[in-house]
């Protein structure tokens, strides 16, 4: 055995194994070059032949080829390793802009929306949120709300009837305002509540009209509480709802239910009170009613009119709704239609 | 309500520019809806007397005019109206006029012929009437040359359309309007009042009252002398801005009165009465009235005005009759000057569907102490130059209301309204307005009289919103009461946002569908009709009943985007539902629902729409019932069970009902009472301990009846375990030869698992054991090898 025997051996192993071209290659290479039946292993176990000078070196000679090659063996694996794992995660490759969802979320209607960030300002005001039943007695939509029989009054609700019990016994409940008496007649104050719902009204459904509707109304019932109380509370309202800069303002009105009563107006969402088409520019928009609720009311469900007072608003929410999305006609609300509903 | 910046300025001298009397106006409750600026670009238009009229060669639409306009020359023009003759007034728009419409007026020739101007047609000076005629203007009424808006009284002016709410029948007269103005505005305010001369020799009316609970005053006034005609052009100019067509000069001058002062009239012809009389009774059963608008009307115990011999000439408080009606041939009049009840007035109008002007303000209330000054007026206005003889005027009724002073409490004012008034503040703010303050009983306690023209006001609180009125809404400082309670969405009401986001996170979009239906709508669906509750008045046939399901909307609205060729959708709706109510009971059977359909997709979907649900609200023990219901498929159809509660059904719609409504694709169905829901145990509960032990899966695969519902074998192998069964997972299903005619192979996979050890082989197999005799015994099931 001469050095250059393994000199040579090693040269040879070296360029086989930067030729192995994949993993299995070099594990071959492997037990080729390095197993029992190796060139190497040969040569060692020809080792004992020798002169002990020669074997130690000819032994030195052997251990540094074998640690050559099993350092290139292992750089060689690492590389084709790396190359396999490449090509595999190439062949993975996806264009992630030709993926077609399966799945859709679903939307909630924007009336429920609005409703729903509606009672999270009040609640965050310290109010409950109070329901009642659509299908109403005349006592509970009118008579208690100081509406006697024939009052002139009523026509300014156009009423549907229903055929249960005495004629214009029962009828769809035209505001939400029963729910006013309903709570009142189940608690005593103090009562800071708001009670959103659907109404109805005989009405042909057009751009600004629909027989069925929802509004939101509050009730404030306590000791001491003044129309500025209202106004002040519209205005908060007015703020948390709409933001900053909003702001509101009371026209003097009427209401059966209430007095005083008033319309009250908001700053106009289009032009933020510069005034412009839509306001008439008169920078204001007319949200809904209030007023301070009407001694004849509390005496209907018992309350002391000079130990209480109290105020009431409401106003529309699908009215509101239309005016903040720039929807120009109501009855798409009721379209039901999928590109109306998946848009918010 | 009408209202001219000129004829307030009768009572009242406003100078304000109209903006700002707007915000005066909203600002004292009187809302204007509309302001219309009119008469405005006639200050070159004079009135023109026609000297000369001739054919134009070669043209026969068009002829020459020669005017006279007041100047040295006479004015030739070209015309293309025929209506006037040699001798009439006309409107002359001179040349460099612009006119109200902006056509500006040039020198012309037209065939050869120069026009100097135009003779203008009403629609072209902006004034009620047509295109075709020139206006033509009663002879001497100016000399040629006069400005056409001083002869005609059809200056420049502002007309105020106002919103008049039920409490303020003061503000549906021009007087009315200009008392609160001035009261505001801290102007005098001055009603003049012409006074009746002393009675002529002429005959009086008799009046005699049945109804005196009703007709509380009538005073009838027979004039004489009365000659018919167009009333002056002023008058008939202002009637006409304020939105009432002119007819003659006594209508004219009922109507004109009932603008300025809020007091309807009515005006007969004496001569077309039987008998010189009225009389004022409830009409009789089955009695007919052609009233003046030509409609012959079934009358059902209303107010009727009767003349001496029992004939109906009115309905009172809302229309006269035809019978009487004032032509070119009267020459007395009787004028019924009346007080009636408001709500009788507001009950007829109601159910004859006939609002008048009339109606209007007497359902209001009107004011009886404008009787006699709206009678004087009346004459006033009707004679003009003439002598009329008016006859001693009868009055009758039922006695006048009280109307008794109130007590206002300052403290009371400042407590309602959060300021800080005194008595003489108070005092101030309701004088003007005609709520005098009589006495002052005692410090902070004012005693106040009610104005006649406020019948709307008669307790306290009615004074305290005139006194907020007055003082401005807007000068009350502003405040925010601070709730003592904690501001909460109940459970229910928090559970119900919740059930809907689950729907909407399974890919449901919310909808909304009315709540009304027609009779054929619950047909379609396979619903029972008797149970709907019956809407009494509907404007149309589908609104007559009210939905007794959300599946009729949920399905038409799968039908509606399906017809935009949009299919798959699924649709949801929270909804109440309205059912007849049992007897004894007045309100129906109300019930908040929620329903889900899902086009394309088969009862599975549904079941599995459950399954989120029951998951997302952690709902307790709960099962499926197959059962068959209306409109939903005979055999995909289960009751969902909660802790044995019925609470809804999933399934699929019945597919009879999916044809009738054109949808061609499956429709999977779920729809849940969601107070019976929500009622049920729900939410989360206490912790139970996860197992750290190694759990061990065994697979047992049952031969059943095809009839046997897999859930019942399901809970069995889920309760029979000893405690240890931790999941039970159904991975197949197979029918076919190697399992019997009408049964099926199931197979779950059963993981067992104890919290405390690892189980044995031995503690499995005692398990697998006692599963495999529960099932096998309970529901004829067997072992398949």
């Amino acid at each position: 055995m001469t050095a250059g025997d393994v000199s040579g051996l090693v040269s040879d192993a070296l360029e086989r194994i930067a030729g192995a071209g994949d993993p299995a290659a070099v594990r071959s290479l492997e037990a080729e070059l390095l197993g029992r039946r190796s060139q190497l292993a040969t040569l060692r176990s020809g080792l004992g032949a020798l002169a002990p000078e020669a074997r130690k070196e000819a032994g030195r000679e052997l251990n540094a080829a074998r640690a050559r090659l099993e350092e290139a063996l292992a750089a060689r694996r690492a590389e084709v390793d790396e190359a396999e794992r490449r090509s595999r995660l190439e062949a993975e490759r996806l264009d992630l802009t030709e993926v077609v969802p399966t799945r859709r979320r679903g939307h909630l209607h924007l009336v429920t929306q609005a409703r729903d960030r509606l009672e999270d300002v009040f609640v965050g005001m310290g109010y409950t949120v109070a329901e009642g039943p659509e299908a109403e007695t005349d006592w509970y939509n009118f008579e208690a709300l100081n509406f006697p029989a024939d009052h002139p009054a009523r026509a300014m609700y156009d009423t549907l009837y229903l055929e249960l019990g005495a004629p214009e016994s029962t009828l769809l409940r035209t505001h939400t305002s029963p729910v006013q008496v309903r709570v009142m007649e189940a608690t005593q104050p103090p009562i800071y509540s708001v009670m959103p719902g659907r109404c109805y009204r005989q009405d042909t459904a057009d751009a600004s009209h629909l027989p069925n509707f929802h509004q939101i109304e509050g009730l404030v019932v306590d000791r001491h509480i003044t129309l500025g109380d209202l106004a002040g509370t519209l205005d908060a309202f007015t703020e948390a709802y709409f933001g900053p800069g909003f702001r509101s303002r009371l026209r003097p009105s009427y209401f059966p239910f209430t007095e005083p009563s008033a319309e009250f107006d908001i700053t106009c969402v289009f032009c933020k009170g510069d005034g412009c088409r839509t306001c008439g520019r008169t920078g204001w928009l007319e949200l809904g009613g209030c007023g301070m609720v009407h001694p004849n009311v509390f005496r209907a469900v018992g309350y002391d009119p000079e130990t209480w007072s109290g105020f009431a608003f409401g106003f529309g929410i699908d009215r509101m709704v239309i005016m903040r999305h720039g929807i120009d006609d109501l009855r798409e609300l009721v379209s039901n239609d999928v590109r109306f509903l998946r848009q918010f | 309500m009408r209202v001219l910046r000129s004829w307030l300025r009768d009572f009242v001298p406003l100078e304000l520019p109209v903006d700002e009397l707007v915000a005066v106006l909203d600002d004292l409750g009187l809302a204007v809806e509309s302001v219309e600026r009119v008469g405005e670009g006639l200050e070159g238009v004079v009135v023109a007397r026609v000297l000369e009229l001739g054919p134009i060669a070669g043209a026969d639409r068009i002829q020459r005019v020669v005017v006279d306009a007041g100047d040295t020359e006479p004015v030739q023009v070209v015309c293309g109206a025929w209506n006037f003759a040699e001798g009439d007034l006309v409107p002359l728009a001179t040349v460099g006029t612009v006119l109200p419409g902006g056509m500006e007026i040039g020198a012309r020739t037209m065939k050869g012929v120069e026009s100097r101007g135009m003779l203008c047609a009403a629609d072209e000076l902006g004034l009620p009437g047509g295109h075709d005629e020139i206006v033509v203007l009663p002879a001497g009424a100016a000399p040629p040359g006069t400005p056409f808006a001083e002869a005609a009284g059809a200056g420049p002016d502002v007309v105020l359309d106002l919103e008049v709410n039920a409490n303020r029948p003061d503000a549906m007269s021009m007087a009315g309007v200009a008392r609160d103005l001035a009261a505001r505005l801290g102007l005098p305010f001055t009603l003049r009042r012409p006074e009746l001369a002393p009675p002529g020799p002429v005959e009086a009316a008799s009046v005699a009252i049945d109804a005196p609970d009703l007709c509380r005053r009538f005073v009838a006034t027979v004039i004489a002398g009365v000659r018919v005609g167009p009333s002056p052009a002023w008058l008939a100019d202002r009637l006409a801005r304020a939105g009432m067509r002119p007819i003659n000069n006594v209508v004219d001058a009922s109507n004109y009165v009932m603008l300025e002062l809020g007091q309807p009239t009515h005006p007969y012809d004496a001569a077309r009465l039987g008998g010189r009389g009225f009389r004022v009774r409830r009409a009789h059963a089955g009695e007919t009235l052609v009233t003046l608008d030509g409609v012959e009307r079934a009358l059902d115990g209303d107010l009727l005005i009767c003349d001496a011999e029992d004939g109906a000439i009115g309905i009172a408080g809302i229309m006269g009759g035809a019978s009487t009606e004032i032509d070119e041939h009267t020459t007395e009049v009787v004028l019924e000057a009346a007080w009636f009840d408001p709500l009788a007035i507001s009950r007829s109008a109601r159910r004859l569907k006939l609002r008048t002007e009339a109606s209007a303000r007497f359902e209001k209330g009107c004011d009886w102490a404008a009787i006699d000054p709206a009678v004087a007026r009346f004459v006033e206005l009707l004679s003009g130059g003439d002598q009329l003889s008016v006859g001693p005027g009868t009055d009758a009724g039922g006695g006048l209301p009280e109307r008794a002073p109130v007590r206002v409490r300052t403290a009371r004012v400042n407590q309602l309204l959060g300021t800080e008034l005194t008595d003489v503040d108070i005092a101030g703010y309701l004088g003007p307005i005609g709520f005098t303050t009589l006495s002052t009983p005692a410090p902070g306690v004012l005693e106040v009289a009610l104005p006649t023209w406020r019948l709307d006001s008669a307790t306290e609180i009615d004074v305290v919103e005139e006194v907020a009125r007055l003082h401005g809404y807007r000068a009350v400082p502003k405040t925010v009461p601070r709730s003592p309670l904690t501001g909460a969405l109940t459970r229910y009401q928090r559970d119900r946002r919740l059930v809907r986001h689950i729907l909407a996170g399974a890919g449901a979009d919310e909808a909304w569908s009315t709540t009304f239906l027609a009779a054929a709508d619950l047909e379609r669906c396979g619903l029972e009709v008797a149970e709907a509750v019956v809407v009494a008045n509907p404007l149309v046939a589908e609104e007559s009943r009210l939905r007794t399901s959300l599946l009729p909307g949920l399905v038409g609205s799968v039908a509606g985007n399906a017809r935009h060729r949009i299919t798959g959708v699924s649709l949801f709706e929270v909804g109440h539902t309205f059912r007849r109510p049992p007897d004894g009971q007045q309100l129906p059977d109300e019930r908040e629902m929620v329903a889900v359909a899902t086009a394309g997709a088969d009862a599975r979907e549904a079941v599995t729409q459950w399954h989120l649900l029951a998951d997302g609200l952690v709902l307790g023990d709960w099962q499926l019932e197959a059962c068959a219901a209306p409109g939903l498929h005979p055999t995909r159809t289960a009751r969902i069970v909660v802790e044995g509660e019925p609470v809804g059904m999933v399934g699929e719609v019945d597919p009879g009902v999916l044809a009738r409504f054109d949808v061609d694709e499956r429709v999977a169905w779920v729809e849940l009472d969601l107070e019976r829901l929500l009622a049920c145990p729900h939410g989360p509960g206490t912790y139970r301990p996860i197992s750290r032990y190694p759990s061990s899966d065994i697979d047992l695969a049952f031969e059943v009846d095809d009839a046997t519902p897999a859930g019942a074998i399901e809970r069995t192998l889920a309760g029979a375990g000893a405690g240890l069964v931790s999941g039970v997972r159904m991975f197949d299903v197979y029918r076919g030869d190697q399992v019997a005619e009408g049964r099926r192979s199931l197979a779950w996979t059963v993981r067992l698992q104890a919290p405390d050890r690892t189980l044995t082989d031995d503690e499995v197999g005692v398990v697998r054991r006692r599963l495999i005799a529960a099932v096998e015994e309970n529901h004829g099931a067997r072992l398949r090898g």
